[in-house]
């Protein structure tokens, strides 16, 4: 095998890492004490992040191949393995998941009463089940990861969600469904087309007629799009961010969506380079709406939670930009503001979710004058407010900086409408921050003697100095972890230049033919 | 028929069936003798284990082939459906015990009825000829009929009885005019031989033949309820007594899929683009009616009995490829759904008590508070109906799609896929019932050991297969040679 690096150490990292979860949760399955259950998930969640840790220091950075591979006989009569391995691509992932579940445990603590072991339970399923999405490298074996959080994050937003939880549980389940059923068509397709396997290495490799291309890039796109979400199947997104207890918000911003970028990543471009090249300018359209939609929508919350989620919207938006600009600079930035987005939405839902523990209000208009009687907790926003707009030294800048530079090498006009996306979110950004913050303080909280908020505590601020501290090191030297993505995100644009038919000119006429003749 | 063919030796492959049909005949007379029902479940449990026993180790010894003149078959295509029934039968007895007390229609018959039913679906699984076909087919329909009407001071159970009752000999009706249509134009009744005079009389595109045909599928298609010959199934589930639910919806099902393959497969092979031209609108439509339909219902044994349907339509897409693989799928689902069914089943079971129904959606509001193991595992189950991975459900579903996919029915596997969407809604609805709403009042569940039992194996079979598919897989691979 020439693409895969077999396992540097001397054990299975990946599994290890992605399955510690799972027996955590079989763990507090026989638990009945509520802060036991509490401290055996703290205990689970950083063992895991510090079990995934060897993978930093062993991970060889000079290549796109696959490392720190296993692969196991798993259903060899359809000749599908356990695979598992992680590139340039995917290794910050694996961090972000393990250090955002850690963070939910922890902003849980007290706000979650009722069923404390089956919340703690579908946690830490949905920490296995993103760890495995991140390392699978068989289709069989991705899928079953990539469908098997719907349950845990369903039951999240509908047991212990806001008073529209139910409602936004099963958008959120039948949204999702719907594209992966369709991804599911095409993965068996390919199955079929790549003789047998679905080896996720061996089916990048072939070369697929055109029509079939875009059949396959469709049906995958209809799962991608829907988690990421663009621009018109984002209607879930509000929803379920808005309504989902704080650790559902950060699970679903931080991780949840960058699946869908992800997606497109590992699956879409390398293996349907022309159809993804021949959909590009729909896919450029869909993003820049979705900048500009999503932050003028923004402007008209009223709701706090739904305004973020909203700038999930507009964010997801740069990073679909950026990875289907197709350049290195474009593939980076969409990589890295993935990270991005997913510490300052992760940050920034937990930020709300603390204030509501205090003042069991969402709404923007609830608040005011917050600067005067909870000034950390003022502060610490501030950090987030100012890398969600992208001020420079912050870790929003760099990415959405490096998007914009890659979309102006595609096309000006795509630069200039993105960066007025930016513009919108200093706008609607500050504006919040001014309502909630500043002015007056709002009659129903005194100033003085007995507040009904309170400043952050120990456990809150050990909750949010970690993103803060990534969100300064990535805005003063990314390099730190764009090394990673150099080699995996050459490869891939080497690939599609190798792989995309040369210089064939088609008609319009041409392409659909082909494409209906493959239905 | 010679006499000479009737040795013993040959009678040992049939040794299953007829152990099943004696100790049904000893349970009627032992209820007469006993006063406890469940001296007489446990004998039937015992006959049953015995039975399955012999066939198992007739299957080891390596023994197997065609007896009574090529009327009966003993093959791996036989032996997984039995299995099913042997499966099938078991939990049925099991979820029964109780229940059948609280119903107050404890009777000795209603367990002989159970094993008579059942040596007819494993007849019905072994006939290579249409006349033993039609013998086991109504052997179990009419103790079917007689157990669907068993709470006989119930109007709606004696009502469900009468409706398939009559549909039922409806379709026997139709079974028997293929039957004759059948004969008439080729002179056997025999399987294979149907298949050479296909060949031979050049037969495949006459269109009698073709009648013959339909009619088959439309018999067939009552068993296995699939649009639009399904009209009985919602009352059906719903008046018959919930264990009774929980065994049609999966053995006749399944019994019903046996012949259905047997029958296109080794009669009808060369009429393929034929039958799977009737069948794939039919799956289609049952796809649709079944998820569609079901989301307007509030009693979740209708709801069941809707979601049947709609697996009937998927389950049918193994058999529409023509394939021997893909039958291989249909029979691994069918394996599958077994399990999951008769456990969701045995959870709406659980529900009914003394003085309470329990039949209600509304019933199952916020049990996840009073009972959280019953709502975890129902959840199981719901998840598994809908096809969610990692459950078995889903590798069933998976199954079928792929080897769809590969006989190139692209298009229908797309339509497949959207109506298993939409049927996770009413699956969802029940675990947003169990576990988002607060619970209206107390709902006590009826628990007793055998129920635990059906639970855990329903459970953790939905479970393992759902993640090491790879025994069943081929276990069902071996059932098909070729």
């Amino acid at each position: 095998m020439e693409d895969i690096i077999l396992n540097q150490l001397n054990y299975p990292i990946l599994t290890v890492t992605v399955f510690l979860p799972v027996m955590g949760a079989l763990l507090i399955l026989f638990m009945k004490n509520a802060n036991l259950i509490r401290w055996t998930t703290l205990i689970v969640t950083v063992g895991t992040l510090i079990v995934a840790l060897p993978l930093l220091n062993n991970f060889d950075k000079t290549t796109y191949k696959m490392q720190f591979v296993e692969e196991h006989s798993w259903i060899p009569s359809w000749g599908i393995n356990y695979f598992v391995g992680i590139d340039g691509i995917s290794i910050l992932f694996i961090f972000l998941t393990a250090l955002l579940s850690i963070l939910c445990v922890l902003v849980s603590w007290k706000a979650i009463e009722t069923k404390v072991k089956e919340f703690h339970i579908a946690i830490l399923i949905m920490e296995a089940g993103m760890l495995g999405v991140f390392v699978s490298l068989d289709f069989f074996l991705f899928y079953i990861f990539w469908e098997a959080m719907l349950i845990p994050m369903f039951l999240l937003i509908g047991v212990w969600g806001g008073s529209q939880r139910i409602y936004a549980a099963i958008k959120f389940f039948l949204y999702t469904l719907v594209g992966s059923v369709l991804m599911l068509v095409g993965i068996v397709v390919l199955y079929f087309y790549g003789g047998k396997t679905l080896d996720i290495l061996v089916l990048s490799k072939l070369s697929y007629p055109f029509g079939l291309q875009c059949w396959l890039f469709l049906a995958f796109f209809a799962a991608f799009a829907v988690k990421v979400p663009m621009f018109p199947v984002h209607t879930w997104l509000p929803d379920a961010h808005t309504e989902a207890p704080t650790a559902g918000s950060v699970i679903l911003a931080g991780v949840l969506i960058k699946m869908g970028a992800y997606g497109f990543l590992r699956f879409s471009i390398p293996m349907f380079p022309d159809a993804t090249k021949f959909f590009i300018g729909p896919i450029f359209m869909l993003s820049v709406i979705a900048i500009i939609y999503g932050a003028l929508v923004c402007f008209a919350q009223k709701d706090f939670k739904r305004l973020i989620a909203y700038s999930s919207v507009s964010h997801m938006g740069f990073v679909t930009l950026g990875l289907f600009a197709l350049n290195p600079q474009g593939v980076e930035g969409g990589i890295l503001q993935m990270l991005n987005h997913g510490i300052i939405t992760g940050a920034l839902f937990l930020m709300v979710g603390i204030i509501y523990e205090r003042t069991h209000t969402r709404m923007i208009d609830d608040y005011g004058g917050f600067a005067h009687v909870v000034p950390w907790y003022a502060g610490f926003f501030m950090v987030f407010t100012l890398a969600s707009i992208g001020l420079p030294g912050m870790n929003g800048f760099i990415g959405e900086f490096l998007i914009i530079f890659g979309a102006f090498k595609v096309k000006k006009l795509l630069g200039i409408l993105s960066a007025i996306g930016i513009i919108l979110g200093a706008g609607y950004m500050l504006w919040v921050y001014q309502r909630v913050f500043f002015e007056k303080l709002n009659p129903n909280y005194k100033t003085s003697g007995h507040h009904s908020v309170w400043d952050l505590d120990f456990r809150e601020v050990i909750t949010v100095v970690p993103l803060i501290v990534f969100v300064f090191w990535i805005g003063f030297y990314p390099n730190t972890f764009l090394s990673y993505m150099h080699s995996s995100v050459e490869h891939l644009i080497k690939n599609m230049d190798a792989n995309a038919v040369a210089g064939k000119e088609y008609l319009i006429v041409q392409y659909i033919k082909e494409i209906f003749g493959w239905f | 028929m010679v006499l000479s063919n009737l040795n013993l030796l040959n009678i040992r492959l049939i040794a299953p069936e007829i152990i099943l049909i004696c100790t049904a005949l000893i349970l009627l007379l032992l209820d007469l003798l006993v006063k406890r029902k469940e001296t007489v479940a446990f004998v039937g449990v015992i006959g049953t284990l015995l039975s399955a026993y012999v066939n198992f180790k007739i299957c080891a010894l390596g023994w197997s082939g065609s007896i009574l003149a090529g009327m009966f078959i003993f093959d791996g295509y036989a032996n997984f459906f039995k299995l099913i029934f042997y499966i099938n039968i078991i939990l049925t007895i099991f979820i029964s015990l109780k229940y059948m007390i609280i119903e107050k229609a404890s009777f000795g018959e209603y367990y002989a009825l159970l094993l008579f039913a059942t040596s007819g679906m494993m007849i019905m699984s072994g006939a290579t000829d249409l006349i033993v076909l039609y013998l086991g087919l109504e052997l179990m329909a009419l103790s079917t009929y007689v157990l669907v009407g068993l709470m006989r001071r119930q109007l709606r159970s004696s009502e469900a009885a009468l409706k398939y009752f009559f549909l039922g000999a409806f379709s026997s009706a139709f079974l028997l005019y293929g039957i004759s249509l059948t004969y008439g134009l080729t002179g056997t009744t025999n399987l294979r031989e149907i298949a050479a005079s296909l060949q031979t009389l050049n037969l495949t595109d006459s269109p009698i033949l073709f009648l013959g045909l339909i009619f088959f599928i439309v018999a067939f298609g009552f068993k296995i309820a699939i649009v639009p010959f399904h009209m009985w199934a919602p009352d059906v589930y719903e008046g018959a007594p919930t264990s009774i639910t929980a065994f049609m919806s999966v053995g006749p099902k399944a019994a019903g899929f046996a012949v259905l393959g047997r029958v296109l497969f080794d009669a009808f092979g060369d009429m393929q683009v034929q039958w799977a031209g009737i069948l794939a609108p039919l799956s289609i439509l049952t796809m649709a009616v079944g998820s569609i339909v079901a989301l307007a219902q509030t009693n979740i044994k209708r709801m069941l009995a809707y979601s049947s349907i709609a697996h009937a339509g998927y389950i049918l897409l193994g058999v529409i490829t023509g394939t021997p693989e893909g039958l291989t799928s249909t029979m691994n689902y069918l394996f599958i759904y077994a399990f999951m069914n008769i456990g969701a089943f045995a959870v709406v079971i659980m529900l009914r008590s003394e003085g309470f129904k329990g039949e209600d959606l509304s019933d199952y509001e916020g049990l996840a508070k009073s009972h959280p193991l019953a709502s975890a595992l129902m959840l199981i189950f719901m998840f598994s109906l809908t096809g969610i991975p990692p459950t078995a459900g889903f590798i069933g579903k998976f199954y079928v799609f792929m080897e769809a996919i590969k006989a190139g029915y692209v298009s229908l596997v797309v339509i497949a896929v959207i109506f298993s969407v939409v049927s996770a809604f009413f699956y969802l609805r029940v675990v947003m019932y169990m576990y988002m709403k607060e619970p209206k009042g107390e709902v006590a569940l009826t628990t007793s050991a055998p129920m635990g039992f059906v639970l855990a194996v329903t459970a953790l079979t939905t479970i393992i297969i759902g993640v090491f598919p790879s025994y069943l897989l081929n276990f069902a691979r071996f059932s098909i040679p070729g």
